[in-house]
């Protein structure tokens, strides 16, 4: 399966996602903000059958709806990406929109499944390069911003007491969050974003005291569970989103069970 | 040398005025109680105090400079915030977390930064679970990495926003114990908020009073008194001493002001 172009590329977009969201899922889950995550990607669901309608290349319609959008509710307040209900309208509203310009493009059934459930064996050469740019720019950035965002997830007030601008640091990562969804879909697809944002990030944090060592683990959890997806796939023929979800959803049961307190 | 002092402040909060015309000077290693019911402003003086909110008239001075952000003479621990029951990082990497500023950069903490972890995990005896999980931890001891954090590079000043809140007789002894101990054994000044002065009676130097928009500071005896309180609130106050406790009565008419939603139940609150 490794002689394969198609099979290169997917275990390529595979790796790559999976480091971009497993580093960003750490924060995002750290900082309750799961659930935005997972709008997120609805939002880009609507950019990229927008940008399609339009002529524009899909996926920089789905990574400037995500990172747009991301930036915007890190704008509009840090808490607001805590409240269910506003990001639950956003979500709908935005997957409302997708449906809406896939009725004006008809000949969209396949891009929508594509897009809606990910399809990491379409990943051509020229996406590759353009994920593994995001990917870098993603990672360089979360590291120049990663020292104020864990003070100001861990404690807000006390961060901003000492000067920490609380409220641009909410945007920035929520922007950045917004890249690594635009990454996932390619891999995964919108509505399943949650299996390598949060999953392993989830997984990670419950097994994990310190900092470094469930940031690794989130990212290693993701790369593995990215990569087996794929290998999965290829040996059943089922789809490689269903793999990666179903181990998602198994390494965050292990996860609980293994930390669950001991009667 | 004063270590805070404010000349003529008032505070705005949302087109409220909180405190009005404020001048008081705290001096060097003295222990305050800031007192006074809810929405009295001992949170927004505290803010003022951090540089976070501006006067909109007067001005505030921490060690003779003028109040602005990110001053790091200055410890806070602000009011505990219920959001840490999941967190699964130890106590240790979530006081490491304060360490290293606010710098942009990766959350590497150098060997002085690791340091002076060990040091504020020790002043206030945290030792024994800094290992575990901060969600697997009580109110109390969390209230105790709090503290800690607030401790992180050897502040002269603290402010305590509440730090009695949500804690049991046993644990709020415990808690101004050890505060009255860091405070005297590091020579620091502490502004200590609560809304009853009565676990504190014993340990403060001085008591800062807020009521009806005003503010009051001196000694216990000086302050709780029915005079000075009547003053503060517009309306006549008695202050009734029993059994070694102090208890606030409003008088004729309700108190304006905070402690008059506290006493709906007996007329009697304790300040």
């Amino acid at each position: 399966m490794f002689t394969y172009d198609f099979m290169q590329n997917a275990f390529a977009a595979a790796a790559i996602v999976a480091l971009a969201c497993g580093a960003v899922g750490y924060f995002l889950v750290l900082r309750q903000q799961s659930f935005a995550g997972h709008a997120l990607g609805h939002v880009g669901f609507a950019g990229a059958t927008g940008a399609v309608l339009v002529g524009v290349s899909p996926f920089w319609g789905l990574m400037g709806a995500t990172v747009a959008g991301g930036a915007l509710m890190g704008a509009l307040g840090e808490k607001l990406a805590e409240r269910d209900v506003a990001v639950g309208m956003v979500l709908a509203v935005a997957l409302g929109f997708g449906v809406l310009f896939l009725n004006f493009f008809t000949s969209g059934a396949g891009q929508a499944n594509a897009l809606l459930f990910g399809n990491v064996l379409g990943v051509d050469a020229a996406t590759l390069w353009r994920m593994a740019a995001c990917c870098g720019l993603c990672l360089v950035a979360l590291a120049l911003i990663a020292r104020p965002l864990l003070f100001a997830t861990l404690g807000p007030d006390l961060a901003e007491a000492q000067g920490a601008d609380v409220r641009l640091l909410s945007i920035l990562f929520l922007a950045l969050a917004g890249v690594a969804v635009a990454e996932a879909v390619q891999v995964v697809g919108v509505l399943l974003v949650f299996t390598l944002m949060v999953g392993p990030a989830a997984a990670a944090q419950r097994l994990c005291t310190r900092v470094g060592t469930g940031l690794s683990l989130s990212i290693g959890l993701a790369g593995c569970q990215a990569l087996a997806g794929v290998a999965l796939a290829y040996l059943t023929d089922w789809p490689s989103s269903f793999w990666i979800s179903a181990l998602s959803g198994l390494g965050y049961l292990g996860a609980v069970v293994a930390s669950a307190p001991r009667a | 040398m004063s270590v805070l002092r404010l000349k003529g402040v008032t505070l705005r909060l949302g087109g409220r005025t909180v405190l009005r015309d404020l001048d008081l000077a705290v001096g060097q290693g003295v222990f305050v109680g800031v007192l006074g019911g809810n929405g009295a402003g001992k949170t927004t003086l505290m803010r003022a105090i951090l540089g976070l909110l501006r006067p909109s008239t007067g001005r505030i001075e921490v060690f003779g400079r003028p109040a602005g952000r990110g001053n790091r003479a200055i410890g806070y621990m602000p009011q505990a915030r219920a959001n840490l029951g999941d967190l699964r990082l130890s106590g240790r990497a979530f006081i490491t977390a304060a360490s290293g500023g606010v710098g942009w950069g990766l959350p590497l903490a150098s060997a002085a930064q690791r340091a002076d972890v060990e040091r504020v995990i020790a002043l206030v005896d945290a030792g024994a679970y800094a290992g575990r999980p901060v969600g697997a931890l009580s109110g109390g001891e969390r209230q105790r990495l709090m503290l800690a954090q607030a401790l992180l590079g050897q502040p002269r000043l603290l402010l305590l926003d509440e730090p009695l809140a949500g804690l049991d007789p046993h644990h709020q002894a415990a808690t101004i114990r050890l505060v009255r101990r860091l405070q005297q054994s590091l020579g620091i000044s502490v502004l200590f908020s609560a809304h009853d002065l009565n676990p504190l009676l014993g340990a403060l130097d001085a008591v800062l009073y807020l009521g009806g928009g005003h503010a009051a500071l001196g000694s216990v005896d000086e302050v709780v008194t029915g005079p000075v309180l009547s003053r503060l609130y517009g309306s006549p106050v008695e202050v009734v001493r029993a059994q070694g406790r102090v208890f606030v009565v409003a008088g004729g008419q309700q108190p304006a002001g905070p402690a008059a939603g506290a006493n709906e139940r007996d007329r009697r609150v304790h300040v």
